[in-house]
């Protein structure tokens, strides 16, 4: 299988890539890992006149500390998330995302931004992303803006993305000292695609009662879910597994998912509750865990 | 603009090459079809069984997602390359102590990811050699001694006596 022809360009800056893009308009597509597109290329479900390499462009990738929040270049691949310390340290949730994507190989080619502009609802950053309540850095020739996930996930594959923005940088508000993060996945058998998943964000009073939670569910519709009725049963209740999974129950409440040839509706709505269990049980037991200094370990 | 070629440089094997080609074509064909490497196969061609993996600047990858275009700059290992004056990568070797392979269409691919795997783990578990795995299809179902094959080399590769 062969895409169809197109004109490509191998941007060396930002700046270049923003040109093009502003000069072919919306028959331009931005290209960095190609792991989603070029599939979609080779089926012929895409045929963009011009693709506009990003791979080329310095300072796109790899994860630093900004301020309050963990900075993720666009750029980044899979395996360098899950493998990041910074990550695996402060948002073990988002490097347990991101190990479980695809297979070794795509992990090593695709990445975070590729993932989220292209806003799979089978996908696992998406879900993760908006647990932890991530923004998005969005570049154009105007300027910059920063959108939060919940309101860059318009629909399946539809994004907040404008036809001349080029997605730089996913950022992640550090979670507060007490704070636990977990994502759990029931993955199709085969494909590896998100069946149901769930990521959680929990936060922990140090007598062991709930601060704060967010939880979202991925699977149960065309973007990702807040469990709005999960998070505030478990507003200011203990952590203890009974009123964990009394919250979860709740995952799927207020959704509609469609039933599919592999899991219908009442098996993806019953998953979303045993799943959102099992990373808000993960998180929690994580937020519980005295926070190790450098020195420590 | 459209259709116009594009120059690529790329190190394969240790070799460098020029090309010229079109932007539409694929790494996995690039280097079967214009650098006459074709012990890189092309199973699935819809990147999930893995016969196209081979390292792009050190990682391994499946080539028949990635455009030829992509890779300029870039240094590639092949199932080729692995051989050194004649002797065979310990993983190579591997698959033939432990019969490793049946029909042999997956195995350059599950090579190189293996070869992947021991540079970035020298003694993995069997579980971990078979999440490695993941993306490798082997058709004859011959995982067991795909695996066997692997820990023969990992071993070899820490220096440590194998036994035939």
């Amino acid at each position: 299988m062969f895409p169809a022809s197109f004109g490509y360009f191998a941007a060396r800056s930002l700046e270049e890539a923003l040109e093009l893009l502003t000069k072919h308009g919306e028959g331009a597509k931005l290209l960095a890992g190609g792991h989603s597109l070029i599939p979609a290329m080779k089926l012929r479900l895409a045929s963009p006149r011009y693709l506009i390499d990003l791979g080329q462009v310095p300072g796109l990738s790899g994860v630093r500390v900004d301020g309050d929040s963990l900075a993720i270049g666009a750029l980044t691949v899979h395996a360098d998330v899950a493998s990041s310390d910074l990550v695996r340290q402060r948002l073990p949730g988002l490097a347990e995302a991101a190990a479980v994507i695809g297979d070794v190989q795509v992990r090593n080619r695709g990445t975070i931004g590729g993932s989220v502009a292209h806003a799979d609802p089978a996908a696992d950053f998406p879900v993760i992303l908006t647990a932890l309540a991530a923004s998005f850095v969005l570049v154009s020739p105007a300027g910059k803006r920063t959108v939060a996930a919940e309101k860059f996930f318009i629909d399946f594959f539809t994004t907040a993305l404008a036809p001349n923005e080029v997605l730089t940088e996913i950022r992640v508000p550090l979670p507060p000292a007490g704070a636990g993060t977990a994502y759990a996945k029931l993955g199709h058998p085969a494909s590896g695609y998100v069946v149901v998943s769930a990521g959680a964000l929990v936060v922990r009073q140090p007598s062991g009662r709930c601060a704060s939670a967010r939880v979202a569910i991925g699977g149960l519709g065309s973007v990702p879910i807040r469990a709005t009725a999960t998070e505030t049963a478990l507003q200011g209740q203990p952590l203890n597994p009974e009123v964990i999974a009394a919250a979860a129950a709740k995952a799927a409440e207020g959704t509609d998912p469609d039933g599919d040839l592999y899991a219908s509706a009442d098996y993806k709505r019953h998953m979303a509750a045993v799943y959102a269990r099992r990373a808000i049980e993960k998180a929690s037991e994580r937020a519980s865990k005295k926070v190790k200094t450098r020195m420590e370990i | 603009m459209k259709d116009e070629k594009i120059i690529l440089t790329v190190t394969a094997n240790g070799v460098k090459y020029e090309a010229e080609v079109e932007p539409r074509l694929l790494l996995v064909y690039f280097l079967r079809e214009h650098l006459g490497l074709t012990g890189t196969h092309v199973g699935c061609d819809t990147s999930q069984c893995g016969a196209c993996t081979i390292q792009l600047n050190g990682r391994a990858v499946k080539s028949c997602t990635i455009l030829a275009v992509q890779a300029n700059g870039a240094e590639i290992t092949t199932v080729e390359g692995l051989a050194r004056e004649g002797a065979l990568h310990p993983v190579q070797e591997g698959f033939r102590e432990k019969h490793g392979l049946q029909c042999g269409y997956c195995t350059p691919g599950m090579i190189m990811t293996a070869v992947h795997l021991l540079q970035t783990n020298p003694d993995p578990t069997d579980d971990e050699i078979k999440h490695a795995l993941e993306g490798n299809l082997c058709r004859c179902t011959g995982y067991i001694n795909i695996v066997e094959s692997i820990k023969w080399a990992a071993e070899k590769m820490r220096g440590n006596h194998v036994s035939r």
